[in-house]
């Protein structure tokens, strides 16, 4: 095991280095010269070839683009991200309180979904095709076709305008996590309890529970011994969803105005902060691949036969 | 053909293209089914109520929201039937490359988009949207770019069961050209496969560049788009909470048929039927790869 954890640790190391340099690379296939975007960002009035030439040779554009990166990426390692064109502020300042946030939805969001999902997806299974299961079925398919930001809204409308329950945006007290949560679970928890369900139903047939029935086990020995089995593909399926998670909030963070990670790379996007979107992409790419490799090895952990495969 | 027999069995798969064809139609001949000009302001129609010249009544500008429902159709789902087209189209070109010849040809590609796929899709999307700008366009240029890696491998696996099948070795023998046999015999078996994944992400795609324009990332104003029109509406929900009714119904009505349509097309097209007595095969089809927004 140790030695495939090693393996598979330094497999991520090219895919990181590549990531890296596409994130730098975007940058580069801007179509306006980035000199141009900050002294418009900074509302300059009267942008002259001096000028951005100027900004150019303080921003080291004109150098190799290669030693650009590598600088870059040696920044990037003491997770300087250099400085917001917009305000001036270092990145990291703007990224971390607001990464730290969007971290929090998601980690709350992620636990209801796996609880959520294994439940619904193990009753689904162990009533395949009954009243249940197509009902539960029926309402997750309408449901994971639903808007999530149109959800948001209808919530927002009813709970917190009618009603007066919850606060409708921010992020003050533990009520104001009731909703976007609620929003964010209904959406995924339609998906993945399918997968649950799934593997749930692929084992139900298997050699060891015909063996286990014909050997006169009780029921429900046999289905922990199906369950022990098929949420192996559950953890995996789990590891994959919570980097998507958290590069996903985005649509529900601008409905709710939570102060996360998605509010500010669109806040970003339409002022063409570069530093700021450039961060946003590589510290997300950076925990997806970091996800996947988890999920391959609590994936190994469970089965010695991946093991073998690198 | 015999797919297609299967799908008409299937009420809810048939009902759910029927759906689809008359959402295409629509908004191709959005001009002729338009009751009104989607872009006509009409301040003393403000916020009406709907009636027989406006069946879904007017939005905050007096604009008729059916008019700018169907013209909605053409960037919402056409355009990006269209990208999923193209995306499909690049994928499906790598796949069957990698597939068919193995090798080198298959490492070097399939190398390639491992390290597409290792970036989050999303994320990506709005990312290239960040850095070409905001606007639809930019928008299909990033599913574009992102897709194709997934597709791409999913072909492959496809391709590469059948490539190994005896037929194909007989073809081979019998000297006919690699083109002729991708064409002849290897695309139309694994275009079950293709149809189901396209037809599957074809429910996000809708859902995300709906979500991109509610962002105000999309098309821009005065163009009608159902994103949009939900995020126009947003501004005014407090007072007028009808208004996020018609747009959001009709993606949900477009996202459950498609999602019908990839679950029926799943069944009808089940390779286990079409060579029966065969193990049933494991396709990365089954894979998770859903990015809801």
């Amino acid at each position: 095991m140790g030695s495939y954890i090693a393996k598979r640790l330094l497999l991520s190391v090219p895919i990181l280095l590549m990531i890296s340099f596409l994130t730098f690379l975007l940058i580069n296939l801007s179509p306006m010269d980035p000199a141009e975007v900050v002294l418009r960002a900074q509302e300059v009035p009267e942008i002259t070839e001096e000028l951005i030439a100027k900004t150019r040779e303080e921003l080291g554009l004109n150098q190799p683009f290669l030693k650009q990166y590598a600088d870059w990426v040696m920044a990037c390692l003491q997770l300087d991200f250099g400085e917001s064109y917009v305000t001036g502020q270092s990145v990291w300042s703007l990224i971390s309180p607001a990464f730290l946030n969007t971290l929090k939805l998601t980690l709350v969001s992620s636990i209801i979904i796996i609880v959520m999902s294994v439940i619904l997806g193990v009753v689904c299974a162990l009533n395949e095709g009954n009243m249940l299961d197509r009902s539960v079925r029926g309402v997750s398919f309408f449901l994971t076709a639903m808007p999530s930001y149109w959800l948001a809204s209808i919530m927002i409308w009813y709970f917190s305008v009618r009603l007066d329950l919850l606060p409708t945006s921010g992020m003050d007290s533990y009520r104001s996590y009731i909703l976007p949560v609620t929003v964010i679970s209904v959406s995924y928890v339609g998906i993945y309890f399918r997968n649950v369900r799934s593997s749930m139903l692929g084992q139900l047939h298997e050699d060891y529970v015909v063996y286990g029935r014909a050997c006169g086990l009780p029921e429900r020995k046999i289905t922990k011994h199906i369950l022990r089995n098929s949420l192996q593909v559950a953890v995996s399926i789990f590891c994959m969803a919570i980097p998507i998670i958290l590069g996903s909030t985005v649509v529900i963070e601008n409905v709710f105005a939570w102060p996360g990670l998605g509010r500010l790379s669109v806040k970003s996007i339409l002022s063409r902060d570069f530093p700021v979107i450039q961060a946003y992409v590589l510290i997300l790419a950076v925990a997806f691949v970091l996800f996947n490799t988890l999920s391959d090895m609590i994936n190994a952990a469970f089965n010695p036969k991946l093991r073998k495969e690198i | 053909m015999r797919a297609l027999k299967n799908l008409s069995r299937d009420k809810l798969a048939s009902l759910s293209l029927f759906i689809i064809a008359a959402i295409v139609i629509l908004g191709l001949f959005a001009p002729v089914f338009a009751p009104h000009d989607p872009n006509h302001v009409d301040m003393k129609l403000r916020y009406a109520g709907s009636s027989w010249a406006y069946w879904f009544g007017n939005d905050h500008l007096g604009r008729c929201i059916l008019s700018r429902l169907i013209y909605g159709i053409r960037p919402s789902i056409l355009w990006v039937l269209a990208a999923l087209l193209a995306s499909v189209g690049v994928g499906a070109a790598v796949g069957f490359l990698a597939g068919y010849f193995r090798g080198k040809t298959d490492a070097i590609l399939m190398r390639i988009c491992d390290i597409m796929l290792s970036f989050p899709g999303y994320v990506m999307t709005l990312a290239v949207v960040g850095i070409l700008g905001a606007g639809l366009e930019n928008i299909l240029i990033a599913f574009v770019a992102m897709k194709w890696a997934w597709f791409a491998r999913v072909i492959r696996t496809s391709v590469q069961q059948y490539a190994e099948m005896d037929y194909v070795k007989f073809s081979k023998a019998a000297g006919i050209s690699n083109r002729r046999i991708i064409l002849k015999h290897i695309v139309p078996v694994t275009f079950s496969d293709i149809a189901v994944i396209a037809s599957g992400s074809m429910c996000s795609m809708i859902l995300q560049i709906s979500g991109l324009s509610f962002l105000g990332l999309g098309i821009k104003a005065p163009h009608a788009e159902w994103g949009m029109m939900l995020n126009e509406a947003r501004e005014v929900m407090f007072s007028h909470p009808e208004l996020m009714l018609a747009p959001g119904l009709a993606i949900v009505i477009a996202v459950s048929a498609f999602n019908f349509l990839a679950d029926g097309l799943q069944v009808a097209l089940d390779p286990k039927r079409m060579n029966s007595g065969k193990q049933p095969r494991v396709t990365e089809v089954e894979k998770p790869n859903v990015e809801y927004a």
